[in-house]
C-alpha cells in the first residue's frame, strides 16, 4: 500500500515537471539560461561530446565493479597507455599520407594493446588478492596506476603531444550551431560502441555469462561458467573502450602521461552517478557529468581552473543523497 | 654528509607524524582515506599565512593549523564516512583534489602556483630556530613525533581504540554491540587530521616555504605506502615505514645519483612496493599485535586445573 502511494507521489511530480517544461516557450528557455537559444544548443552539443567520452571510460569502471566489486584505479592508466600506442603508430604511418584507414588501424592497435595490458594487470596484481582483505585490491590498483603513469613518463617523456586529426577539423555550420567533424566522430562512434556493447551483453552467451557473474560470482562458477575468463574479458573490453576514449581526448586536447588520472576520476564519478555496476547508468551518467561541467562554467561563472571541482562536488553530493546512484540497485547488507 | 643525514632524520620525523595519523584512520579504523596530503597542505598553508602576515607566535600558528585541519577533517568526514570503503576512498581523493585546486586558484591568499616564501623562523622561549642549524630541528620535530606516538598509543589502548578496532573487524557486529559507528569514524578521522595539520605546520617552518606541488596525490599515496609497509595497525611499524620510504626516496640524492635516476623511478618503486607488499606480505613488516584469546583461555584452564 505504502509502495503504491509512494509511486503515485513520484508520478504526480513527474507530471508536474512535464507540465512546467511544456509551458515553457522559447523566451522562458532563454531566460532560464540567460543565453540565446543557439548558444544553449551549442553548449549542449559540446557537453554531450565530453560526456560521451566520459561514458566510454565509465563503462570500464562499472563493468569491473559489477563483477569484482572493486574500483579499478588503474583504468585511467590503461586509457593513457592505449592512447600512446595509437599515437606512436599513427605518427609513424601518417608520414605516408593522411589515410583514414591508417587512422583506424592505429586506433585498433591501441585498443588491442590496452586490452592486453588490462588482462595482464588483472592476472598479476588483482587475481592473487581476490580472496584477501577488502582494502588489498584497492591499494594494489593504486600501486599499478602509479607504476604505469611513471613508466609512461619515462618512456614517452613528460612533454604533452598532439594527436593529429585524420581529417580537416574545420567546423560545419548547421542552422544556428557549428559542429566540428571531431564532435560528430566522437558522438557517432560512442553511440555505435555503446549500442554494440548493449547487444553483446544482452544477446550473446558471453554477455549472459558476464551478467551471471555480476549477479553472484560463486554461483556462476558453480554453474560451469569460466569466471576467470569472464573477468579477463571484462577487463579487455573496458580497457579497449578506454583506449578509444583516450584517442578522442588526445585529438581535442593533448596526450600526456597523467591524462588518464583526471579523466578516469571524472568517469568514475559518472559511473557512481548512474549507479555503479549498471551499464546504462554509466552511459547516462557520463553525459550528465559532461553537460554539468560545460554549463557550470557558462551559467554559474565558475572559473575554468575550478572546472574539475564541479564534478567532485557533484560526487560528494550524490554520495550523500543517493549513494546507489540514479539507476543502481540497493545492496543488502549481509551479516 | 652529516647535514644530509640530519635532514633525513627531520623528514622522517615529519612523515612519521603523518603516517602515524594515517595509521589511526586506515590501520586501526579500517577507513581507506587518500587525502592526507590535503590535511598536510591545510596545516602548512595556515602556518605559512599566519606567520607571514602577523609574524606572531609559532605556538598560535601551530594551534591554528591543527584546528583548521581538524575542522576540515570533520567537514569532509561527516558526509563521506557514511559510505562504504571504496566510495570513501574516491570521496577523499576528490577532497584532496579540491583542496589542491583551491590552493592553486585562490591567488590572493595562497599566491597560487608560486607558493609562499620567506616564512619567518619560529621563536620558542626566546630562542630562534634557524633551519640552517639542523640539530635543533631534529630535537624539535622528534619531540612532536613522540608526543604523537604516545597520544595515539593511549588512544588506541583506550575503550575508544578498542571500539575503532571492532569497527575495522566487522561494522555490523560492532554496531550491534552498541558502538555508534559514524561518530567513532568521524572522531578517528578528525584526530588523524589534527596530527596531519601539526605535521604540515612543522613542514612549513622548517622549509620556510610552501608550494602546491608538494601536496600532490602522490604524497597521500606515499603516506599510505608507509602505513601499509610498516604494518597496518602498528604504530611502531608506521615510523619504520616512514623511515624506509623517506630513505629510499632521498637515497639517489644522497649517493649523488639523482642525475642518473629520474624521479619517476622513485615513484615507480612506491607503486611496486604497494603491489608486492599487498600480494606477498599484506600484514606489513611489523604485524598487528592482537590479544590471543585462545592462548589466554588455555592458560586460565591450565591454572584452574592445577588448583
Amino acid at each position: 500500500m505504502l509502495f503504491i502511494l509512494n509511486q503515485l507521489v513520484v508520478l504526480t511530480k513527474i507530471v508536474e515537471l512535464i507540465k512546467i517544461l511544456y509551458n515553457l516557450n522559447k523566451e522562458d528557455a532563454m531566460q532560464l539560461f540567460n543565453l540565446p537559444l543557439n548558444e544553449v544548443i551549442q553548449h549542449i552539443i559540446n557537453g554531450i561530446t565530453v560526456g560521451a567520452i566520459y561514458s566510454l571510460i565509465a563503462l570500464g569502471y562499472t563493468m569491473v565493479y559489477g563483477i569484482l566489486k572493486m574500483i579499478n584505479f588503474a583504468h585511467g592508466e590503461f586509457l593513457m597507455m592505449g592512447t600512446y600506442v595509437s599515437l606512436l603508430i599513427w605518427d609513424s604511418l601518417r608520414k605516408g599520407g593522411n589515410n583514414p584507414f591508417f587512422y583506424i588501424l592505429a586506433v585498433i592497435c591501441g585498443m588491442i594493446f590496452s586490452a592486453i595490458l588490462g588482462v595482464t594487470v588483472e592476472k598479476v596484481a588483482y587475481r592473487p588478492l581476490r580472496k584477501s582483505l577488502r582494502l588489498a585490491p584497492l591499494l594494489s590498483a593504486i600501486g599499478v596506476s602509479i607504476i604505469l603513469s611513471n613508466l609512461a613518463a619515462l618512456i614517452f617523456g613528460t612533454k604533452s603531444k598532439k594527436f593529429e586529426y585524420p581529417f580537416s577539423n574545420s567546423p560545419v555550420v548547421i542552422g544556428m550551431v557549428s559542429i566540428t567533424p571531431h564532435q560528430i566522430l566522437v558522438i557517432a562512434a560512442s553511440l555505435f560502441l555503446m549500442f554494440f556493447l548493449t547487444l553483446f551483453i544482452n544477446k550473446t552467451r558471453w554477455g549472459k555469462a558476464m551478467r551471471a557473474a555480476s549477479e553472484d560470482i560463486d554461483t556462476a562458477s558453480l554453474m560451469g561458467i569460466n569466471v576467470d575468463g569472464i573477468i579477463s574479458l571484462t577487463f579487455a573490453i573496458g580497457a579497449a573502450l578506454a583506449a578509444i576514449a583516450g584517442v578522442f581526448m588526445g585529438m581535442e586536447y593533448k596526450v600526456y602521461p597523467t591524462m588518464g588520472t583526471m579523466a578516469g576520476l571524472k568517469a568514475f564519478i559518472a559511473a557512481v552517478f548512474g549507479g555503479i555496476g549498471n551499464i546504462v547508468g554509466a552511459m547516462v551518467g557520463g553525459i550528465i557529468i559532461g553537460l554539468l561541467e560545460t554549463f557550470g562554467v557558462v551559467i554559474f561563472g565558475i572559473p575554468q581552473g575550478l572546472k574539475d571541482t564541479i564534478s567532485f562536488l557533484v560526487l560528494i553530493l550524490i554520495l550523500i543523497v543517493k549513494p546507489t546512484g540514479l539507476l543502481g540497485k540497493k545492496l543488502k547488507e549481509k551479516v | 654528509m652529516t647535514n644530509f643525514l640530519l635532514l633525513l632524520i627531520i623528514y622522517i620525523g615529519i612523515y612519521s607524524i603523518l603516517s602515524l595519523s594515517q595509521n589511526l584512520i586506515t590501520g586501526f579504523t579500517g577507513l581507506l582515506s587518500i587525502c592526507h596530503a590535503a590535511f598536510f597542505a591545510i596545516g602548512a598553508y595556515t602556518t605559512a599565512i599566519y606567520l607571514v602576515h602577523t609574524n606572531g607566535s609559532f605556538w598560535i600558528a601551530l594551534l591554528l593549523s591543527a584546528l583548521i585541519s581538524t575542522l576540515s577533517g570533520f567537514l569532509i568526514g561527516l558526509p563521506s564516512l557514511r559510505l562504504r570503503g571504496d566510495y570513501l576512498a574516491i570521496a577523499t581523493l576528490g577532497f584532496g583534489e579540491i583542496v589542491k585546486n583551491l590552493i592553486i586558484n585562490l591567488d590572493s591568499i595562497t599566491r597560487g602556483p608560486m607558493g609562499i616564501n620567506n616564512i619567518p623562523s619560529p621563536k620558542i622561549f626566546g630562542f630562534v630556530f634557524n633551519p640552517a642549524v639542523k640539530l635543533n630541528y631534529v630535537v624539535f620535530v622528534w619531540i612532536f613525533v613522540f608526543i604523537t606516538f604516545f597520544t595515539l598509543k593511549r588512544i588506541v589502548h583506550s575503550r575508544f581504540g578498542r571500539a575503532l578496532e571492532a569497527i575495522r573487524e566487522d561494522e555490523i557486529a560492532a554496531s550491534t554491540m552498541g558502538i555508534n559507528i559514524v561518530l567513532y569514524k568521524v572522531v578517528s578521522f578528525t584526530v588523524g587530521a589534527f596530527f596531519a595539520g601539526i605535521a604540515g605546520s612543522l613542514w612549513a617552518v622548517y622549509n620556510q616555504s610552501v608550494a602546491p606541488q608538494t601536496f600532490d596525490f602522490i604524497l597521500s599515496v606515499m603516506v599510505l605506502c608507509m602505513v601499509v609497509l610498516g604494518g597496518m595497525g602498528n604504530n611502531l611499524g608506521s615510523i619504520i615505514g616512514a623511515a624506509i620510504i623517506v630513505t629510499t626516496s632521498e637515497l639517489p640524492r644522497l649517493l649523488g645519483f639523482s642525475n642518473i635516476f629520474p624521479p619517476q623511478i622513485n615513484q615507480m618503486v612506491f607503486g611496486l612496493l604497494l603491489v608486492l607488499v599487498m600480494i606477498y606480505r599484506p600484514q606489513g613488516i611489523l604485524t598487528r599485535k592482537r590479544v590471543d584469546f585462545e592462548k589466554l583461555l588455555s592458560k586460565k584452564i591450565k591454572m584452574e586445573g592445577k588448583s
